[in-house]
Parts: structure tokens; sequence; C-alpha cells
């Protein structure tokens, strides 16, 4: 590296360290006794002082004076790479479905807690990656699906009692429709304009399910939805007990994941899945080519819908009280944020951002105050480093593979 | 017949009146080419055909069905395909997937299918491969299936434009200038498959400026100069029209 170029990056530094402090000072220094300084300029400073170790790290490393060190470290990772490129993906996919099967024997109540919202985020994200990933429409307003399906299982279940499994399909036809009225106006919007219609179309559902009194009696929820139940041997003969344990929930959930894992990978691999990647490339292009655009889009938001209202109905269930509180702005904006860092269009991407952005953040409990915070330096390199994100999708022709 | 017929075709944009009172027809197995200055609105004639614009006056028959109202993919299931004069590829897709989307109109397996993965749909999906694979085959392109489009050749891609097109088994195929961008010897090359797709009993309407290619292989030309049909006949003649000269030279 060049004095030029090491000047170049310390002069970067040194002004994102200046930067760094206007923005912390604000937020830690001014308090209703007056301006301080200490306390911000202590936590700038270590800041300051491990990313300037970093950079110093990295400059070495890009000097070649660590070479001796990495060589081997580079040669050990290359065969551990290559070790496990030999491993057919069927056994990564049964270690995978073992480990997850195993889970509520290894663990206690608060990790059964947490994996049952990554699956939830898991079965949205793959659901708005459809509409997303796939066809590259942006949805703004997704989690109004989600809400969807919670309450129509919910008022299934309140007012007529009908089971979890009964009301799991009914959900999902709820929310395609949804998909399909929210979809229809937006179907010759493209780009920003698309972005704020269903931002606006989430809010309405919400503020909708907040004011309809008669029907979902407001802000104050619907108490007393039934859990799911099945039908079991017992003492007294054949009889439905309900299911109430956390691990059992954990394994209703997975199985809905993994359904909506195998729904959505068959989209993808279809004649649909092409035709909503060739919406996405060059929508003008798709449509000369014989692919009915305005049909095709509906169906995206159809399709994503109904993943989305499936995991809604399993959420009512599981909380037994459902309110407009949680279907808010903020939980599409996560959803979206998973799909994103993720890697869009990608299965195991999708995944994986659910897990970063719901387990992580509860490992990291104890830094509660700055997790917003840290939340956004992360995505913000994240987009920097990995703009696609953490696992892109492959389009090598695995699309359209007929192998599985 | 698959005859395309457009009669009395006019198209305005806002003040520029981009098309007066075209007509012309491409009858079936014919190959016709449509040359003008640049401007002239041979782009334009194209996407009247394939239904991307409006006219405000005329009418586009083929086959017997008036194309007016008709969304292009709807074109496209009737047999007119076309290529674009910008390549517009789906760049992110394989060249077998992308030669796979233009069989979309030719099958209908849809969600439950796929999920399902019902006998069905496999065995539509190995027909849309094989028509594909033939379709790339019949380019010369099998090699690059599965390469991602944008890192394809210039030329490859070109090539990939026709596959892409020949695999909705069209029956009459537009092409807005295949050879620009070419070289000579791949210009040559692209005028033996015009040829082959015209053995396959597909007529071709073709913008070119490359006068050799067009007075090559044309059985037909139509002129066109600022939206305004100023010629059509055979090559010879036209190659000795006054008016068609005036055009080229006074550009
Ligand atoms: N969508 C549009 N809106 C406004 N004007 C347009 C539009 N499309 C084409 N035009 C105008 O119509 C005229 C004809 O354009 P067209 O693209 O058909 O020409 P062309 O013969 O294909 O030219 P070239 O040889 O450069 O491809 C041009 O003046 C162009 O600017
Ligand atoms: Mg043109």
């Amino acid at each position: 590296m060049t004095i030029r170029e090491s000047k170049k990056l310390w002069l970067g530094y040194g002004l994102a360290m200046v930067w760094f402090y206007v923005l912390l000072w604000p937020l830690l220094g001014i308090k209703p006794e007056g301006l301080e300084f200490a306390s911000s300029f202590a936590i700038w400073a270590k800041v300051a002082v491990s990313a300037g170790i970093l950079l110093a790290l990295y400059q070495i490393k890009r000097g070649g004076w660590l070479d001796f060190a990495l060589r081997p470290a580079q040669a050990l990772r290359e065969t551990a790479a290559s070790a496990t490129a030999k491993v057919p993906t069927w056994i990564w996919l049964v270690l995978v479905a073992a480990g997850a099967l195993a889970f509520p024997f290894v663990t206690e109540r608060y990790a059964h807690d947490v994996a049952i919202s990554v699956l939830v985020y898991i079965c949205l994200g793959l659901g708005l990656n459809v509409v997303v990933g796939m066809a590259g429409l942006l949805d703004l307003g997704y989690i109004a699906f989600y809400g969807v399906g919670a309450y129509t299982y919910a008022l299934l279940s309140v007012h007529y009692g009908l089971s979890f499994w009964l009301s799991l399909p009914i959900a999902g036809c709820f929310s395609a429709i949804a998909g399909c009225f929210i979809g229809y106006p937006t179907l010759r919007m493209r780009g920003d304009y698309l972005a704020i219609v269903t931002l606006g179309f989430g809010e309405i559902v919400r503020i909708v399910l907040n004011n309809w009194m008669s029907l979902t009696n407001g802000p104050n929820g619907i108490l007393g939805i039934q859990p799911p139940g099945v039908y079991w041997w017992t003492d007294v003969g054949f009889k439905v007990i309900p299911l109430t344990g956390l691990e059992q929930f954990y394994y209703i959930i997975l199985g809905l994941a993994v359904f909506t894992v195998v729904a959505v990978y068959r989209i993808n691999t279809s004649r649909i899945g092409r035709a909503f990647e060739a919406v996405r490339e060059d929508q003008t292009a798709a449509e000369l080519m014989g692919v009915n655009t305005l049909r095709i889009k509906l169906l995206a938001y159809a399709m994503g819908a109904v993943f989305g209202g499936l995991a809604g109905a399993f959420f009512a269930a599981r909380m037994r009280f459902i309110s407009p509180e949680s279907f808010t702005f903020i939980e599409s904006a996560m959803v979206l944020a998973m799909v994103v860092l993720g890697g869009m269009g990608s299965i195991p991407g999708v995944i994986l951002g659910s897990l970063a952005l719901i387990a992580l953040p509860e490992v990291f409990r104890g830094f509660e105050l700055y997790r917003m915070l840290v939340f956004g330096g992360v995505m913000a390199i994240m987009m920097l480093v990995r703009p696609k994100g953490l696992w892109p999708a492959k389009r090598m022709g695995v699309r359209s593979e007929e192998k599985e | 017949m698959a005859t395309l017929e457009l009669s009395d075709i006019s198209v305005r944009f806002g003040g520029l009146q981009a098309l007066t009172d075209v007509s012309f027809r491409v009858r079936e197995g014919d190959i016709v080419g449509l040359i003008g200055p640049n401007g002239a609105g041979k782009t334009t004639v194209f996407n009247v055909i394939t239904g991307v614009y409006r006219y405000c006056a005329g009418q586009v028959a083929y086959d017997g069905n008036v194309l007016a109202g008709r969304r292009p993919h709807q074109i496209l299931a009737l047999g007119v395909a076309r290529t674009f004069q910008n390549i517009r590829l789906f760049q992110n897709m394989t060249a077998l997937e992308n030669v796979m989307v233009a069989q979309h109109c030719r099958t209908k397996a849809g969600v439950v299918g796929a999920v399902l993965r019902l006998p069905s749909q496999k065995r539509e999906e190995g027909r849309i491969r094989k028509r594909a694979m033939e379709a790339l085959d019949f380019m010369g392109l099998s090699e690059f299936a599965g390469e991602v489009a944008s890192n394809m050749a210039y030329g490859l891609q070109r090539r990939l434009e026709i596959a892409r097109a020949l695999a909705s088994e069209p029956k009459t195929l537009l092409l807005d200038e295949p050879a620009a961008g070419l070289n000579p010897a791949e210009s040559l090359d692209l005028m033996n498959t015009i040829a082959r797709i015209s053995g396959l009993g597909i007529s071709i309407l073709m913008v070119e400026h490359d006068m050799k290619v067009v007075m090559g292989i044309c059985r037909h030309i139509v002129v066109l100069d600022h939206g305004v049909m100023i010629a059509e006949g055979k090559p010879e003649e036209i190659q000795r029209d006054p008016k068609v000269i005036e055009a080229y030279l006074g550009q």
C-alpha cells in the first residue's frame, strides 16, 4: 500500500470519527441539567481506539506483514471448504432437521420462545421474499397480511369456535384475497409510487383494525382465542386436547416454516417463479415475451400474503390475544430488513436474516439501550460490504433445475 | 394464413407525428425489410404491432385477428414474437432461463401444480426445458445454457434474444436491428441464421441499417421516412428509387 493510499485511509478514519462524535454527543451529552461531555467522550474514545486498532490491523494485512500467520489459516479454510463441499446437500438438510427437531429437548423455555419468534419471522420473511425478492415489487405494508391472518383465526375461534387446523387454510385464503385487494390498484405502478401506496395500505389495515369496534374490539384487542388442539387418546377415550406447551407450539411453527420453505422453493423453480423473476428483471420485456404481467404481479401479492396469513393465524393461536399494536409499520420494516439483509430472493438468506435480526438481539440483551443504534449501524455496514445480502441468491441455472 | 397486415396506421406522441398512414403486409413465409433513416419510426412500427403503443388511427390484423386492444402477451400468444433494438434480456437469469420464460404463454401449470409437483406439472416442465434447449441449439448457444445473461458477450446476447423469441414458437418474427454492433463475420452468420429461421416457415419482418444484410435476404422492402412510407417493393426497385436515394442522401 502506498503512502498516499494509507493517508487517504486515515483521513477517512478521522472524518468518520468526527462524524461519529457529532452524532453521539447530542444523544448522550444534552441533558436537562445542562451540557456534558465526559460520558459521551468516554464511549467515543473506546470506539475510536478499537476502530483505529482494526484499521491498523487491516493496513498491516494489506502490507503483507501478516502473511506468515494468514497463509496457513487460508490453507486450512480452503481444505475445510472443499471438505464441506463434498458432503451432499441432503446430509446438511438431515443435520439441520435433526437439530431443529431436537432443539426443545436441549434448551429451556426462554430459548423456545425466541425460537418460535424466529420461525414466525422466517415464514414472514419468506412470504415477503416472494413479493420483494422474486417479483421485485417493493411492499412496505406486508405486515397487514399477518394481521389479516391473525384476526381471521381470532374471530373464527372466538365467535364460531372453529378449530385452528380448519382456520389455517381459511386464514390463508382471506390473506390471499386481501393481497389481491391491495395488489390490484398498484398493478400499474412502479418503484417509489408502489412503495408509498403499499405503506399506506398497511396503515389502513391497522387503522381499520383499530377502529372497527364492533368486529375487532378496537385497541382492546381480542381475548380468549383457543389454542390448537389434537384428537388424541386419553383415559376417557378419544378427546380433543388443547396444545399449550411451548415446545408444542415450537413444533407447529416448525412444520409451518418447513411447509413455507418447500412451497417457496418449488414456486421459485417453476414456470411461475421464472415469470416472477422475468417481471423483476424487465417488466416490459416480460410482457412482450408472453408473461401476463398484471396477473403475475397479482399472483405474487397473493402468494406472499398467504404465507403471511398462515404465520398470522399461528401468532393468534400462540398469543391467545391479539391487538392492532402487533401490526405496526415497524414490523413491516423489520421483515423487509430481514429479506434485504439475508439476500433478496434467496431462501437460506432470508432464514439467516431472520436469525440475525431476531435471535442476535436476544443474545445481546445486555446492550438494550443501544440496540437500535447498533442495529442501524450494522445494517448500514452490511449494505456497504455485502450489498447482495448474507447469502446471495444463486442464479446459476438452479431455479430451473429438475434435481432438488 | 398468418399474414400480418397494417392498414393506415397513424401514431402521434404529443405534437410529434411518428407514423402517418403506414400500410403494408408481411405474408406468410416472407422476409420483409423495414428501412429508413434514424428516427423514421421503424421501432414505433414494431411497438404498434406488439401492442406496446396505442395508435390513433388505422388497424393491425394478424391471422384474421384484429390486434387493437390486445395486450402484448396476448399478441405473442397469437404468434408474433420480437427482439429489441437495445438488448433487453433478463440480465440476472441464465441463458436457459431466459429462453424458458418465452414458453410461459404456451404452458399453464399454476401455483398448486408447482407446490405439489403434480405429474402434469413435471411433464410440462420437462417439455419447456426441451423446447428451450432446442431454441438454444438452433442459435448455437447450447454450451452457454448455464451462463448468466449479463456475463455473455454482446454478439451472444443478440443471438440469445433471437433464441428467446423463437422459443415462444412464433409464426412471425420481428427483428429490430439484429446486426447492430456485430462484426462482419457475425453479420454474415446472422444472415444465414435468418435464412434458416425463414426455412422453418416463420415469416420475418426486420429493421436493419446494414444494406448488405437487407438487400441480401429481404424479398420485399418497406421504406419509411419521418413516419411516412415513401417506397415499397423488391430490393432492386428500392435501390433505384429516387425518393429513397434522396431520403438517405439528404440525411
Ligand atoms: N414513447 C415515445 N414518446 C415520444 N416520442 C417517441 C416515443 N417513441 C418514439 N418517439 C419518437 O418517434 C420518432 C420515431 O422513433 P423510432 O424509435 O420509431 O425511430 P427508428 O426509426 O426506430 O429510429 P432508429 O433508427 O434510431 O432506431 C422519433 O422521433 C422518436 O423520438
Ligand atoms: Mg429503432
